[in-house]
This record gives structure tokens, sequence and C-alpha cells, in this order.
């Protein structure tokens, strides 16, 4: 603040030099005078430049704040909040939003002061100059703030609408791209070509109408701001010959209207980053604001991510009159089956019967209804995350894996087991038939996973998963389809050596093939949301329903592979 | 989606792409030069004001002349609504050439988008191709809009006001260029630390954008394993490394911005110790001092500009290299010069297979296949996933060339035919039927005009698909969402039937058209399919045996080979791969009836 305060008295320097030499002096005096310009100079860009970093630096710290919290909070959310809510609107808050909210309490903030230390600073000795001509040169001024003001506005709108003209071009790229088999069969590229087009027509021309815009700006600017130094040397001239100023003043006030030019379209601007850096705050509220509906909930419960290990739990699941909806698609409706702990039990039906439903609900992926859900006879809802989570070996249908090692793939829910115990992670890669692959990768476990690594098979991500489940030891081992991209033989092999790891474990499979599932202790069949047969693998065939049918297509396919 | 990938800066100069760059301007050259002669005009008349002020300190405040400093004010005034006018022009035309280039750019990469093979679409996912038509067009395009070139244009600027200075008195532009050194040494060291920072923080926010849109997609994953804690310290680890990163480059900017202005006071306080003596000994008027410092203060405002402008450059030449890579890449399936528009003698449709192989990669997919089908035969082809039947289809319709043998359609080498004449042979019916957002009616007749509003009603009915559009509001006109969303599985599969049938083709190509409906849809599909083929050769691919076989001919395909081919019957005496097949489905059945009663 001080720095903007003097660089105001610059002018005045200039006013005594101007009026010391239209009088007559010494050449010392005058070099006095540059001096002092130096000195002036020299004293505000010091003062600048430490406003700059402390201003900014600070906005970085806010911004590092936020971003932390927002990601802390979405740790917290549960899956149904990234169902309803899209990845790329999620990003989109944590990066655009983000730094306009930042704007909003760095630039603005330095750029607010800076505009009102300098305009009082100018203001004062423009009066002390003349108060006649400060009012009259001061007229344009605040049409220039207004006027951006105005314009900001005009063109933020204009600018929202080009960005939905953008996004509307996009999805018809995006259609033709996804569907281009279908173009190329009914020869469809010229008119795909032609609808392409229409809507570039379409983006074009509000995008003339924002450069319209953006092209009048500055030299509206540079219009009003020009009136003003006009009048100050028409008005200005006129004082001096009357003898009302000196011609120092006159030179003085024309470098202080210069410096008011910057601050007053500085501070239309500013008012801009403050609307849409609180529209953009009240976005992200929208996130940050969202209750993380699974949560402890009972009293005294450990907090998340550091409870015990789940050694505790033996391992007895029980559904109970289960019905479960989303919003108000009923997925579940009125289940009710028990697994012995150490049990094997195996889920199928079609797609959409609500298997996954199922074994979501047992880490509280989604909440249960309370009462429906048990583990050992407790409530899932009453068991701490976790240690219910700590319990729990979850292999989902689509594997997600990391951008990072092999080894810290599998070691994912294990911290310190790669450092502590590296052999832990090698036989959870055997069970899952996963060491021979790694053996053949240059890089072994270190082998970088996705992006910029070797992109692992469908298999391979798959038998990852399972090892990354494995080496958690877990009392429940959950494999949601978790097989579907390995073959026959291979699956078989993984099934027979889990099975000797988890002796003595529960077991949750959905599968859709017989060979999988034909040696769980029992079978439960679901279709829309009802379990319509269970038992074990000889009694369902016997039964001849949806599981016999299923047996049947499944010999069929077999036999063709093996001919 | 990666973010890495498409964060890599280049150069910021790279002769090669610049001249291709300003090879788009060609077409706009009357807007070119009209920008041109805009900016030089807006310098002139910016430049004019300090002089106006010179003169009327020297000539009208020194002897008291009113009128004079009427008229001054008067041209002061008309050189401001001429600047106006001219700023604007220039602005306004800059940005319009932008938005051409833009539009010009956007058709030819769409364009050459639907030219390309399904090869390249193959390896290449749709977000990256989306990344080139949107966000690299525009990149290219914040060349116009933010100013670099506009600050080539403070050049102009620059050089106008190194020409007045002289002019007006060479001692004094001389003592004002001396500090010149000073400036480009200090905008040289603003570029290249600044550069350097400023590529680490864009490093560093990729790879914030990068882990977080991980995260998103994988919060469950990292839920179950109880990875919150950890994983938050991972983030905070890069948040921190940005911030930093960021703290690091304002430093260059808090030292450059004021280190300018204080070369633009040493150049003040020079201009004033200098012409202030000159004053004195009366060599130079106090006015053309006045001027002198006024004109010293716009001098190096381009100076710094262009210096901030570089980043935008560098991130222009990295987008525009990606786009000139994808315009590079060639079209290998394209019409022979000598390909012929060809009517077939007699009844269209008529397709040989002789001694067809085709791979991918190394792994062949189909090996030495040959086989005929004649004009208005059906032909049910059959095998395991993975036994090459989707692939005969793309190899018919020249998705893919051959890489052996070859195929004819009516008697000539698909390769010699023309494209689209090969392609309006047939009608394509997926398993996957892709809509489009639109009307119904225009996902019927597709782009073609020709096909007349009867003709799409009368298609629909035809498959059975009449009730369910009239069902719809808007009935015809009703509106498709985003991929059909609205619709059901069997809804979309009779639109699909019905936009084969309104094409009118020759041969007719089912994908695996009928799985996964209710029974009732399926009815209906069952007798929309009858309407569909009669009178056309028929190529259906199926998994359910019930379907095809009534066909004239049955293909037996197992991995990449055709092992038996014939009519349902002659299959079944041949008592091979097919004859096991159907065991199984029908004996199997009635085995297993037998155990369910003996339960």
């Amino acid at each position: 603040m001080v720095c903007s305060a003097m660089f105001s008295v610059a002018p005045r320097v200039l006013q005594f030099a101007v009026d010391d030499l239209y009088a007559g002096v010494t050449r010392g005096k005058v070099g006095r005078y540059a001096g002092l310009l130096l000195l002036i100079a020299g004293v505000a860009g010091y003062f600048r430049y430490h406003m700059r970093r402390i201003i900014i630096s600070a906005s970085r710290g806010i911004e590092y704040d936020l971003r932390n919290d927002f990601f802390a909070h979405l740790e917290r959310l549960p899956l149904s909040f990234f169902q309803a809510n899209r990845t790329g609107d999620l990003m989109s808050r944590a990066t655009n939003d983000l730094s306009a909210v930042r704007m909003m309490i760095g630039p603005a903030v330095m750029y607010l002061a800076n505009t009102i230390i300098t305009a009082i600073v100018s203001l004062t000795l423009m009066f002390l100059v003349d108060v006649r001509l400060t009012l009259v040169a001061l007229i344009p001024l605040p049409i220039v703030s207004i006027t951006v003001n105005i314009f900001g506005r005009k063109i933020h709108k204009t600018f929202e609408q080009v960005q939905e003209k953008l996004s509307e071009m996009s999805a018809i790229a995006q259609e033709s791209l996804t569907g281009v088999r279908v173009v190329r069969a009914y020869r469809q590229e010229d008119a795909e070509t032609e609808r392409f087009r229409q809507s570039n027509i379409d983006y074009l021309k509000h995008n003339r109408r924002l450069s319209r815009l953006q092209g009048a700006f500055f030299p509206t600017m540079g219009l009003f701001l020009g009136f003003s130094a006009m009048l100050a040397l028409w008005l200005g001239s006129r004082d001096v010959i009357s003898g009302r100023i000196t011609v120092g003043e006159l030179v003085a006030f024309n470098a202080y209207l210069a410096q008011l030019a910057w601050p007053m379209i500085a501070f239309g601007w500013v008012t801009n980053l403050l609307q849409r850096g609180t529209a953009s705050w009240s976005r992200m509220l929208m996130v940050m604001d969202a209750e993380p509906g699974v949560r402890d909930e009972g009293p005294g419960l450990s907090a998340l991510g550091s409870g015990p290990e789940g050694g505790e739990i033996r391992g007895e699941i029980e559904f109970r009159n289960l019905s479960f909806s989303y919003g108000d698609r009923e997925v579940l409706s009125q289940i009710s089956f028990s697994v012995k702990p150490g049990e094997t039990v195996a889920v199928v039906g079609g797609t959409g019967a609500g298997k996954s439903t199922l074994v979501n609900l047992l880490p509280r992926l989604h909440n249960p209804p309370r009462g429906t859900v048990f583990i050992d006879g407790r409530d899932v809802r009453d068991i701490p995350l976790s240690e219910l989570r700590g319990a729990i070996g979850f292999v989902p249908q689509e594997p997600f894996l990391f951008s990072d090692t092999l080894a810290d793939n599998i070691a994912f829910g294990v911290p310190g087991v790669k450092a502590q115990h590296p052999e832990r992670i090698a036989a959870a890669a055997a069970v899952a038939q996963l060491d021979k692959d790694i053996a053949d990768f240059p890089e072994g476990f270190e082998t970088m996973v996705g992006e910029r690594g070797i992109t692992l098979s469908g298999g391979q991500k798959q038998r990852t998963a399972i090892a990354r489940a494995v080496v958690t030891d877990p009392r429940i081992l959950i494999l949601d389809d978790a097989l579907s991209a390995v073959d026959t033989y291979t699956e078989e092999e993984i099934l027979s050596r889990l099975r000797g790891v988890m002796r003595s474990r529960t077991a949750m499979l959905i599968s859709h093939r017989i060979s999988t599932v034909r040696d769980a202790d029992q079978i439960v069949v679901l279709e829309g949301g009802r379990l319509v047969e269970r038992g074990r693998h000889d009694d369902l065939i016997a039964r001849g329903g949806y599981y016999a049918e299923l047996y049947k297509k499944q010999l069929l396919e077999e036999e063709l592979a093996s001919s | 989606m990666s973010f890495h990938e498409e964060d890599v800066l280049g150069k910021a100069y790279d002769a090669r792409l610049i001249r291709r760059l300003l090879g788009y301007l060609r077409p706009h050259k009357t807007y070119v030069a009209g920008a041109l002669l805009a900016l030089v005009g807006d310098a002139a008349f910016q430049l004019a004001p300090p002089y106006l002020v010179k003169i009327a300190i020297d000539r009208y405040i020194a002897t008291g002349n009113l009128a004079g400093l009427n008229s001054i004010a008067a041209v002061y005034l008309g050189c401001l609504f001429a600047a106006f006018a001219l700023e604007y022009s220039q602005t306004y035309l800059m940005q319009m050439i932008g938005q051409r280039i833009m539009f010009d750019m956007r058709m030819q990469i769409y364009k050459h988008l639907q030219r390309l093979d399904l090869k390249f679409y193959d390896r290449n996912p749709v977000g990256r191709l989306m990344t080139r038509v949107t966000t690299d067009v525009d990149v290219i395009n914040d060349l116009f809009t933010s100013g670099v070139v506009a600050a080539f244009g403070d050049l102009f600027m620059l050089v106008g006001i190194m020409m007045t200075l002289v002019w007006m008195d060479w001692r004094l532009a001389l003592v004002t260029f001396s500090v010149l050194p000073l400036i480009l040494v200090l905008a040289q060291w603003f570029r290249t630390n600044v550069r350097e920072s400023y590529r680490n923080v864009r490093t560093w926010i990729a790879r914030i954008n990068a882990f977080l849109n991980e995260h998103i997609n994988g919060m469950s994953t990292v839920q179950l394993f109880r990875r919150e804690t950890i994983n938050f310290g991972r983030f905070d680890a890069i948040n921190q490394k940005h911030r930093d990163a960021n703290v690091h480059q304002i430093f260059f900017y808090a030292v450059f911005l004021p280190a300018v202005e204080f070369v633009a006071a040493i150049a003040s306080a020079l201009i004033l110790w200098y012409g202030g003596g000159f004053v004195l000994s009366s060599s130079l008027s106090l006015g053309t001092l006045v001027a002198f410092l006024l004109y010293s203060g716009r001098f190096f405002r381009p100076i710094s500009d262009m210096s901030e402008k570089f980043n935008t450059l560098q991130a222009a030449m990295a987008s525009s290299e990606r786009i000139f890579q994808l315009l590079d890449h060639t079209v290998e399936i394209v019409d022979r010069p000598s390909s012929i528009v060809h009517r077939p003698e007699g009844k269209p449709g008529h397709i040989v297979f002789d001694d067809v192989s085709f791979s991918y990669d190394k792994e062949p997919v189909l090996r030495n296949v040959s086989f005929e089908v004649k004009p208005g035969e059906r032909v049910g082809i059959v095998g395991a996933t993975g036994a090459g039947k989707s692939t005969l289809i793309s190899l018919l319709l020249r998705f893919y060339d051959v890489t052996g043998g070859r195929i004819l359609v009516d008697g000539v080498d698909i390769r010699e035919m023309n494209l689209r004449e090969l392609r309006s042979v047939f009608g394509l019916v997926l398993q996957d039927v892709h809509l489009f957002s639109g009307t119904i009616a225009g996902n019927i007749r597709l782009g073609n005009e020709e096909i007349s509003e009867a003709q799409v009603r009368a298609a629909a009915k035809a498959v059975h698909a009449d009730r369910f559009i009239d069902s719809l509001p808007g009935g015809y006109d009703a509106p498709v969402a985003e991929r059909g969303a609205t619709l059901s599985v069997g809804q979309k599969q009779l639109l699909s039937f019905a936009r084969a049938l309104a094409f009118d083709p020759a041969v007719l190509i089912l994908d695996e058209a009928t799985s996964s409906i209710d029974t009732e849809t399926e009815l209906l599909i069952r007798d929309a399919l009858h309407v569909l083929m009669a009178g056309r050769t028929t190529l259906a691919i199926a998994h359910r045996l019930s379907t095809i076989q009534d066909m004239d001919k049955i293909l037996v395909f197992h991995k990449g080979k055709l092992r038996e081919s014939g009519s349902h019957q002659q299959l079944l005496a041949m008592r091979g791969i097919y004859y096991r097949l159907f065991q199984l489905q029908y004996k199997g059945r009635e085995e297993l009836n037998a155990a369910t009663h003996r339960a």
C-alpha cells in the first residue's frame, strides 16, 4: 500500500521540475529532481515486489488449503454421490471453480487495495492542484468503471453461451466418432460433416458476438480515458494562461490522470472477479456441503482408516428380509439367507438382477436399511467402517488400478507391506496366477500400471485386483464377477489356490460361469431383485430352473471351444 | 482420460509449424490486410496526443492563444475517435480471423476423421480425437484472442515512438534509448525463468488433475481398502509442490513488473536530467521535454507484454503439432483412381470370398476363407466368440482391407469399387444400435434426404416400429436423447430395422441382432426380420441356432476358419461341429427334461 502512495508522489516531483524549468533554475536542482524520481521509483518498486509476493502467495496458500479440503471431503462421500455426479463435473469444480475462487481472494484483493490507495492519493493531490479542473476531468472516469463492469458481465454471459455451443458441437463430434461404423456403413460421412458444419457455424456466430463485445472493450476504455485527458489538457491549458495553475501543475495533473486510468479499469474488472468468484464458491460448496451418507454411526467409534485390523470378525453373514432401492427403483426385494463362517456362497443371475448391489451392501458402499444385513450377528450399520472394511477383501466387477507400480497396486490395502514383507505380495500374486505374467515384464513387480506403463490386459487387471484383496488377509472375500476376463483354465487354478488360502474364511462369488460356482457350499439365484433359487449345484440342476438353463448353455459353449 | 500426455510442451518457435499455420491465413487475405492497416493507423493516432501536448505548451500556452488551444482540443478529440474506430476494427478483425481459422481447422480435422481408417480408430480413443477437435484448436485461437498477435502489433507502436522521438530531438532520443539494453536483458531473464517455472507449474497441475481424476473414478476402491489417510497425504504432497511452484513463479513476476517500472523511471530521470539541461540552455522547448516524458511512459509496455505472451505461443505450437500429426495421418482405404461405379447385370447381391485371410496385427483372425453367397440367398453364420464372424462383415464393408485373397461383390473385387457404391449395397444392423441425437424420423432416414417422410413411415410400419413410435409424444418428430437413452433395447432394435429397410439395400447384414429382448418384442422382431429379409441377400450372425435354422445356407466358423457349410439338414448329416452344437442345444434340453422328470 505504501508503494501506491509513493508512486502517486512522483508526478509532484515532475510538477516542481517543470515549473522550475519554466522559470529557469540551476542544473543541480534539475539533477536533484531526477534523483528524487529514481528514489521514489526504487522505494515503490520494493514495496510493490513485496505486496505481490505476500498477497499472491497467500492466495496460493488458500488455494492449496481449499484443494486439500475438497479432496478430503470427496474421500468421505459414498458411492452414490459418485454415481450421481459425473467425473467431468466434479473435476471442473476442483479446477475451474477453484481457480475462480483463488482469483477472487488473490489478485482481486490486491488490485482492489491498489485501486483504493492510488485513487485516494491521486485525487487528493489533484484537488490540491485545482478543484474545478479535477471535477471536470473526473467526469468520464466513473463511466470507465461502470463500462468495465457492464462489459465484463455481458462478456461473461456471452462467453457462457459460447461455451454451451462448444459443448453442443463436441457432443455431435463425440456421437459421430463413437458411431463411426454406422456412419461409414450408411455412407453418412457427408451428412455428418454437414451437421458438424452447421453446429460449427452456430458456434462461430456466437463467437462473433463475443468478439464484438471484446473488441469494443479496450477501445471504449481508451476513448473515455482519452476524454479525461483531453478535458484536462484543454481546460488546464486555459487555466495556465489565465494564471490559475502553473505549467508544472498541468503536467503533474496529466500524470495523475494517467495513474488513475489503470485503477479505474481494474476496479470494474475486480467486481467481475468477485461476481465470478462467489458463483464458483457456491458451486464448490455444493460438493463441500454434501453429506457423507455412509459414516460411523455408533457411539465411541474409532476414526476412519485407523481402526483395528478386523481380526475379531469371524465371517458369518446374514441377510434378513433385505429390500433395497435406488430412489424409487427397487433393486432388491425381501432377500433372506445366511452364510456360515468359512462357507462359500455363489450368487448367479442375469444382468440387473441385483447381484452387485447385494455384495456392495456388505462393506457399506451403500448403506443397507438397519436390521437387514448382519455380520457375526452385528448389524453392519453398527460396525465401525474401518473394522468392517478391514475384514472384507473386495474384488469389484471392473477392477480399478492406480497408475502406480504393480507391487504398490497389490499392496494397496496394507501400507508398509512392501517394505516389511515383500514376500506376502509375491505370495498373493501367485495365488492370483499373476506371477508368470510378472516374470515376463522387464521390470517385474516394479512395472508401472496404466497411463505410461504397460497396459495390462483385462484378465491381468482382474488378477491384480484379486491379489490386492488376498494380501489384506480378509475374513470375508467378495469376488464380484471378478474372473470374467480370465480363461477357464486359469480360473480353475486361481479358485483352487484361493480355496487353500481361504480355508476357514467366508467367500461370496458372483459369476456367470457354472465352473466357478458349481463347488460352492450354496448357490443363490437372483432374478429381478428376488431370490428365486437356492441350494447346491446338483439340487438346482435337478430343479430345472434358471440355473439348469444356464448350465445347459454353457455346456454348449464349452463343447464349441474344445472342438 | 489421460491428463499427462496432453501437457507436454515443446519448442515455442518452430519455423515449419509457423509456416504451416500461416497458410491458414491465406483464405482470409482481405481481413488480414484490413487488420494490419487498422493496426498501423491505430498506432499513429495513439501516438498523436503527447505531441499535441507539446504543441499546446510550446505554441499556445506560451503565447496565451486560446483559439489555438480550442483547435488543439478539437484535433485531440478527432484523434480519440479515430483511434477508437481503428482499434475496434483491428481487434474485431483479428478475432474474426482467429474464429474463421478455427472454423476452417475444425472442418479440416473433422473431414479427415470422417475418412480415416477404422484401424486408426482402433488405436486412438475417441476422447483423444475429441481433444484435437476442441481443445487443441482453441489453444491456437488463443494466439488471436489473448493478444499475441496484438502484442506484435505493439511493435509497430514501439517503432513509431522511436521514430517520433528521433524526429523531435535526436540527442534526447539517444538518451532515452540508452536504457533499452537494460530492458532487453531484463525481458530475456524473465522469459527464460518464467518459461521454466511455467512448465513446472503446468506439470504439477497436470499431476493434480490426473490424481483427482483417478481418485474420483476409483474412490470406492480407496474407501474399501481404507486408504483415505494415506492417499490424502499423497495428494497433499502434490498439492504442496504445485503451490511451491506457483510461489516460485510469483517471484519472477514480482521482480519483473516493478523492475520494468524502475527502468522506465530511470528513463524519465535521464530525460529530465539531460532534457532539463537542454531546456536551460534553450536548445530544447519545454513542450518537447514533456512530450518525451509522456512517450517514454508508453515505451516499455510492448516489451513486457511480449514476454508475458510467450507461454501462449508455446502452448499453441504444441497443439498445432498434434493437430498436424493427425492431419498427416494417411488414409489407406481409399477409392482407387480406376475405381468403377458399377452396375450389375441381373439381380444384385452376389458375394464371393475367395481365399480371404486377415489379421489386425500379427495374430491371424481369418484364415483362407472361401465361400459364395448367391443373390437372394439367406446365409447364417455360426461360431463362438473370437471365431472371426464380425471381422467378415468389417471386411465386406471394407472397414479394413484383406491381408490375403479377395472379396467380390457382384463380380467385382471390392478394392476396385467406389467405396460409397460398395457400401450402398449393404444394410447393416448391429447388435449395439447406435442412435444419433435428433428425431425418430431423423434416425431412420439419417442424413439421406432422398428418403421421403412417407417412406420413413412405411419402413417403420413394415417392421412394426410404428406402434411404439405413435405412442411417443411427437410421434416421428419425437426427440431422441443422447444415444437413445429414453428408448428400450427392443425399441432401438426395431428402429435400426426400420433404418435398414428405408435404405432398401441389396444385401442385409445382421450382427447378432436378436439378443436380450423380452418375449413379446422378440416375436415382433422375428416377424420384422422376415419383412426385412424378403427379396434380399442376407448374412446373419447368430448365437442361437433356432434363428437361422431355416436359412438357405449356414456357415460354421471356428478359430478363424470356415469349417463347415451347407443347409441345416446337410450340416446335421455331416455330423461335425454343427451337429454337436445342435445336439447339445436340443438333445441337451430333452435330457435335462428327462432328468427333471425323474427327479
